[in-house]
């Protein structure tokens, strides 16, 4: 195994000195940023460090009770971010599917990958459970949070087109159909996108974390292609069962447009 | 065919009694804002009132399946909604919403040659003024073929030579095909001239109701 250089401290705060100059700069050319330049970094540091400890505890004592509570954690974590996230107030059905739709499609997903692909044992195994859980979540998130947006903005935006077809007919989910296909389109979008680009306009993080901590790159790239797939299919199982249950909150038992 | 009773609609709407006959032209007049577009939704099921009830052929709308409603009852609304897309695309989405089958070109060039409409089928919908846009949308709703057609102020974007026209040929379709029309106007001229029945709306109530034995 290559040997890996173990960051000081001291050099952790040289990459301080960076953060400074940063907010320096943006000093210098009065953009009133650096108070969350600042923020944002502490945050993350002690976040991360945070996380570290308690990655370390769990890594030396697995149980599945402790590994189910963190996926709790990051699921709960998740909705809440996603509900906060959306530009106008949504209802409370609404905020119900946006949970739903998060903890089945990324369950489901995770439990997949990790039981039949990569086929950890035992199931709880935090050190492959929780970064995996974290990306799928995380990616999840993302999508559901533009899907949410876009279905909200689009169903307020276009309600007389929606209301039109109801007139000609349709049924609920024809007259929304556009605005669904395009709140699922923009919500998978990034993910695609940055499949396209991966390995060539940049290396995913997790891959980087994983060579700089001196695993080989093929290892690195076997788990990126896996964890990718993974990622892929949880955003898109997750917004697709959010927007296909999601219209239907815009809508009441009479076939009537509710907003 | 349509029968009203203590049907209440937030403050706007207050109506005790009233009969909508079925295979007649019936019009629909009062001034801006009384509640004739109002009327007209709660007709078609697009809301649904507070309290009393509106029946269809006896059945309360409430019992009916919406779609199924609006696909007999079909409601041509004031602002005419285009959808992007040319003019034929604007023809054929009312049939696919509806679920009916699609027409050939030769068709839809008769739809709109019935509501004087002289533009291509592929033209961008979107460069239409906005009294084209309106028959463009009436267009639509003819080719839906419905029993009943409740028509919010078809006429209110054309000149009043054109409003003739179109008033007449909807009048004579109607007839002719034995279907029921009920449209608002802001002509009390049209309504007298063309219409068996005459609703008229006075802030939210019916302060009369004239039927001409035609
Ligand atoms: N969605 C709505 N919510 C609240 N008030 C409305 C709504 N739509 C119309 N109104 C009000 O109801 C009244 C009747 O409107 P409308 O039925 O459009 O009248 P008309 O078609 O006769 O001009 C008006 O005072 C209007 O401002
Ligand atoms: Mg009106």
């Amino acid at each position: 195994m290559i040997s890996v250089i173990d960051l000081q401290l001291w050099q952790m705060i040289a990459a301080y000195v960076f953060v400074l100059v940063l907010m320096l700069i943006t000093k210098l050319k009065g953009i009133p940023r650096e108070k969350e330049i600042l923020i944002a970094s502490v945050r993350m540091t002690i976040q991360l460090i945070l996380t570290g400890y308690i990655l370390v505890y769990l890594f030396d004592a697995p149980s599945p009770l402790y590994t189910i509570l963190i996926l709790m954690i990051m699921e709960i974590f998740s909705v809440y971010n996603i509900i906060k996230r959306t530009k106008t107030a949504i209802s409370p059905k609404l905020k119900q599917i946006i949970a739903f739709s998060m903890i089945i499609g990324t369950v489901s997903c995770l439990l997949f990958f990790l039981l039949v692909v990569i086929q950890i044992s035992p199931w709880y195994d935090p050190q492959y459970f929780i970064p995996i859980a974290g990306m799928l979540i995380g990616n999840s998130m993302t999508g559901i949070s533009l899907g949410v947006n876009r279905l909200v903005d689009g169903m307020q935006k276009q309600k007389y087109l929606v209301e039109g077809a109801l007139m000609l007919g349709a049924t609920p989910r024809t007259a929304a159909k556009q605005i669904v296909d395009d709140a699922f389109d923009s919500a998978i979008l990034p993910t695609i996108n940055s499949m396209v680009g991966m390995g060539i306009v940049f290396l995913p993080g997790m891959m980087t974390g994983q060579i700089l901590s001196g695993i080989s790159p093929i290892t690195a790239i076997e788990y990126q292609i896996a964890v990718m797939l993974g990622i892929l299919g949880s955003v898109t199982l997750t917004v697709i069962l959010f927007v296909q249950l999601g219209y239907k909150t815009f809508f009441n038992e009479q076939q009537q447009l509710k907003i | 065919m349509f029968s009203l009773n203590n049907v209440r609609f937030n403050n706007i709407l207050d109506i005790k009694h009233l009969k909508i006959p079925s295979n007649k032209v019936t019009c629909i007049v009062g001034e801006s804002g009384s509640g004739k577009s109002t009327l007209l939704r709660l007709l078609n099921n697009l809301i649904s009132c507070d309290s009393g009830e509106i029946s269809f052929n006896d059945r309360p709308l409430s019992t009916i399946n919406s779609v199924e409603l609006r696909r007999t009852i079909v409601m041509l609304p004031q602002q005419p909604v285009i959808f992007p897309g040319t003019v034929k695309d604007n023809l054929l989405i009312g049939l696919k919403f509806a679920e009916k089958p699609l027409v050939d070109e030769e068709k839809l060039r008769q739809i709109l040659r019935m509501v004087s409409l002289s533009k291509e089928l592929y033209e961008d919908s979107d460069k239409l003024s906005g009294g084209e846009k309106q028959r463009l949308a009436l267009a639509r709703v003819i080719l839906l073929d419905p029993e009943v057609f409740l028509l919010d102020e078809p006429s209110s974007a054309l000149d009043e030579e054109t409003e003739r026209i179109i008033v007449e040929m909807l009048v004579a379709y109607t007839k002719d095909t034995n279907k029921t029309l009920i449209m608002v106007t802001h002509s009390k001229k049209v309504a007298k001239d063309y219409s068996d029945n005459i609703i008229e709306i006075n802030q939210g109530k019916v302060v009369n109701y004239t039927e001409d034995q035609v």
